[in-house]
């Protein structure tokens, strides 16, 4: 037990001495994480189903971006207001390729079933299909191989904090991303169309009774965490390239931050994924790196097993 | 006003077949790079093309006489499918029956035995006498098990893939293949794998099941996707007890001896296709029974409806988990199987892919029709050897998953209960859908359970 003891010790100096650096790395992973962990939880809203097909709406999002860096992106790495521009387009194109993926998924494999009012298991495997269709075929048409994406910015050091670097690439994402979840909040939360999602999310047959278009509220749904998605996608691809199957682990982990939050509860998924990303890189300290996704199907088993409602609890519509 | 047009019946199945069609010059296209990522789409629909081998055109045309076609198949269809098939079941009614007595059914499943003894000297040709194990009845072994899970219990798993590695690396460990010391101290044949990898797979069944069988359908799906990649993970990463991420390549054949019987079986496909037939026929035959007996009954219960089944007195978790050990039997065989054929194993081959492929099997012949399930993984396994063995232009092995991808959804839509549904199951899905059609606007799944 001596040993264990002494691993323990060394491996506690490690982490206090690298937490700072571990968790900023955390929060960016995180941070993308809840991008994801909100398509889930939306869907989940208005159609109490996972969407097995959110990992290749991710994809879409990291294959869009790619081709717009490798069209806009030079021989030399871009500065200023080049760069900025870049990853705009990026994030535009990111994000209407991951809601039209979505859009792709809900009208193939899941309206037809919903018209026909098929059972639950049914569902989950036309998504499987769909999900299997999508990756599979980005295999074919772009290879099978992993591939960089050309960098628009110099990824220099912004500032530190407790002696911790943040990144261009961490403040990329926490930008874009506090802004696209505050623009949700308000959608959900303020707008018409907000109340028509929360409506449905509560009880969708009353909602028809009162006017609200529940197929196009669906569809809508899809497209808003499709775009979530896809962005995430493109900020993902950013650093870690992009391939053909790269919506998978991911996607796992965000299904995981969706619940650890509370499944249709968007607050709750924020809190999810980033809870999750710190948590799994802090874990590198303890744990070998190959060993990392263990970690997440452990806290997703254990979530599931001791509080499936989550952290926030399931809020299916009452509030955002 | 044209809006209204394409909003018209025919013009949308138009539409539809348009892109159905589309999708379909793209899949058997030629592949792009990501050199090259406009070369796959391009190639798709702008290169010359033989029509059929009649004469040579541009794929585009190809694609356009073959989507009118289709659209006027689908008119037809549509306008006089429902008289033809009434008259159709019509005819079909007698043999029906006389299909369910039960000696017409023994005698046809013994008709198909035979059959299926004399097969691998039917077909002398070394590949499909090679591909009859490693391709088919290594599939149907599996298939069937996990239909038990799917099918009859009603339970989606995702991670079946794991008992299928647990059954080969059983087999390399009690072998001496692995670094792991072998059971007793000193290696044992192959054959006496099968104990150890049944009670080993029965007890991660168990184990697997027991806290995680508690979950809604969607949640226990997720959760054996996750268990399946652990295993994976831990395969390919704990070197000194399973041999990291290049496996083992000493796993020796198995060799049968018993008192003064003895038989080894060697390099020669044809005895491991007889050993592979044996273990199909006894799954077979135990499945059947199990489905017709007591234990059938319950997960036929808990499947259609849980609350009801517990209210008469079912314990649900004791039979999934129940499902759950059962299904991995035969998994765990088809690992023994596998192991000792191909004599080396790789954490590579265990995989969500994996999973995925066995379900697909299970769902084109029909969830919990075991006749069905049989037919369903011959005919996908046959196609996926022909594919490997003399793969068309542009076609790449991981293209059958885009194949693979497009059959689930198709079945979904069209034909969810499988090409040679069980009765029963059949009648579950209609009475659901029907059940639930009074509500014009009801989007939501039914059950939340």
């Amino acid at each position: 037990m001596g040993s264990f003891g002494h691993y323990l010790a060394t491996h506690f100096d490690t982490l206090k001495s690298e937490f700072w650096f571990l968790f900023v790395g955390g929060v960016a992973n995180g941070l993308l994480y809840a991008m994801v962990a909100v398509g889930y939880t939306l869907v989940y809203g208005v159609l109490r189903l996972i969407n097995f097909a959110h990992s290749e709406i991710f994809m879409s999002g990291g294959f869009a971006g790619y081709f717009v860096l490798r069209a806009m992106v030079g021989a030399t790495v871009p500065t200023g207001f080049m760069s900025v521009l870049i990853i705009v387009l990026g994030i535009a194109a990111a994000g209407t390729a991951g809601a039209a993926a979505a859009t792709l998924v809900e009208r193939v494999a899941y309206r037809p079933l919903r018209r026909r009012r098929a059972p639950q298991l049914a569902y989950l495997i036309s998504a499987i299909g769909a999900s299997y269709f999508l990756f599979n075929l980005a295999g074919k048409e772009f290879g099978h191989l992993s591939v960089g994406d050309p960098q628009p910015y110099i990824n220099h050091t912004v500032f530190t904090i407790f002696g911790a670097p943040v990144l261009m690439y961490d403040l990329i994402i926490l930008v874009v991303s506090v802004v696209m979840f505050l623009a949700l909040d308000w959608l959900v939360g303020r707008t018409r169309l907000g109340r028509g999602i929360r409506s449905v999310a509560q009880d969708a047959e009353t909602a028809s009774l009162m006017g609200v278009n529940i197929d196009r509220t669906i569809a809508i749904t899809f497209i808003v965490g499709g775009a979530l998605g896809g962005v995430a996608g493109f900020l993902y691809g950013l650093n870690i390239g992009v391939v053909y199957n790269m919506g998978f682990i991911p996607a796992l982990k965000a299904f995981t931050a969706a619940v650890l939050g509370g499944i249709g509860n968007l607050r709750g998924a924020v809190v999810g994924g980033l809870l999750l990303g710190i948590v799994e890189n802090l874990c590198v300290v303890f744990v070998q790196a190959a060993y990392i996704d263990v970690v997440a199907f452990g806290i997703l088993v254990l979530v599931l097993l001791v509080r499936p409602t989550g952290i926030l609890g399931e809020r299916l519509g009452r509030t955002a | 006003m044209i809006r209204t047009f394409l909003q018209r019946a025919p013009m949308r199945r138009l539409l539809i077949v348009l892109g159905v069609v589309a999708v379909v010059e793209l899949i058997t296209g030629p592949p792009g790079s990501n050199q090259y990522p406009t070369s796959g789409f391009t190639g798709s629909y702008a290169e010359a093309a033989s029509f059929f081998g009649l004469f040579r055109t541009q794929r585009w045309v190809e694609f356009l006489a073959l989507a009118l076609v289709a659209w006027g198949i689908v008119e037809f269809w549509t306008r006089y499918g429902a008289t033809i098939r009434s008259r159709g079941s019509l005819a079909l009614a007698g043999p029906r029956q006389v299909s369910a007595k039960r000696p017409v059914r023994v005698g046809f499943a013994l008709v198909l035995l035979v059959f299926g003894i004399l097969l691998p000297h039917i077909v002398n040709n070394a590949f499909w006498q090679s591909a009859l194990v490693t391709y088919v009845a290594i599939y149907v072994l599996l298939a069937i098990g996990l239909n038990v899970v799917v099918g009859f219990a009603g339970l989606l798993d995702l991670g079946y893939v794991a008992f299928y590695a647990i059954g080969a690396y059983t087999t390399a460990w009690v072998t001496g293949a692995l670094p792991t010391p072998p059971p007793f101290g000193h290696a044992l044949d192959a054959f006496w794998a099968i104990p150890f990898a049944v009670v080993f797979v029965v007890i991660a069944g168990v184990l697997l099941g027991a806290p995680t069988l508690r979950l809604r359908g969607d949640y226990l799906a997720i959760v054996t996707l996750g268990f399946g990649e652990i295993i994976t993970i831990f395969a390919n990463n704990l070197y000194g007890i399973t041999g990291g991420s290049t496996g083992t390549k000493q796993i020796p054949h198995p060799v049968f001896h018993v008192g003064p019987i003895k038989y080894t079986w060697g390099l020669a496909p044809v005895p491991y296709y007889y050993l592979a037939l044996g273990s199909v026929v006894l799954f077979l035959i135990i499945f059947s029974l199990l489905q017709r007996s007591r234990v059938g009954r319950a997960w036929t219960a808990i499947r259609e409806d849980e609350v009801a089944a517990e209210s008469l007195g079912i314990n649900p978790l004791k039979f999934k988990v129940m499902a759950f050990a059962v299904g991995a039997a035969s998994a765990g065989f088809a690992g023994v199987i596998t192991a000792s054929a191909d004599n080396f194993l790789f954490p590579s081959s265990f995989t969500l892919t994996f999973s995925i492929n066995i379900l697909v099997l299970v769902i084109l012949g029909g969830m919990g029709s075991i006749s069905g399930v049989v037919v369903g993984a011959i005919i996908i396994q046959v196609v996926q050897a022909y594919l490997n063995h003399t793969p068309p232009a542009g076609y790449q092995q991981p293209d059958l998953y885009i194949y693979v991808g497009a059959l689930l959804i198709t079945m979904m839509i069209f034909r969810p209960a499988g090409l040679i549904p069980s009765r029963q199951r059949r009648r579950e899905i209609t009475l659901y859908e029907k059940s639930h059609e009074g509500h014009p606007d009801e989007v939501l799944l039914g059950d939340d359970v």
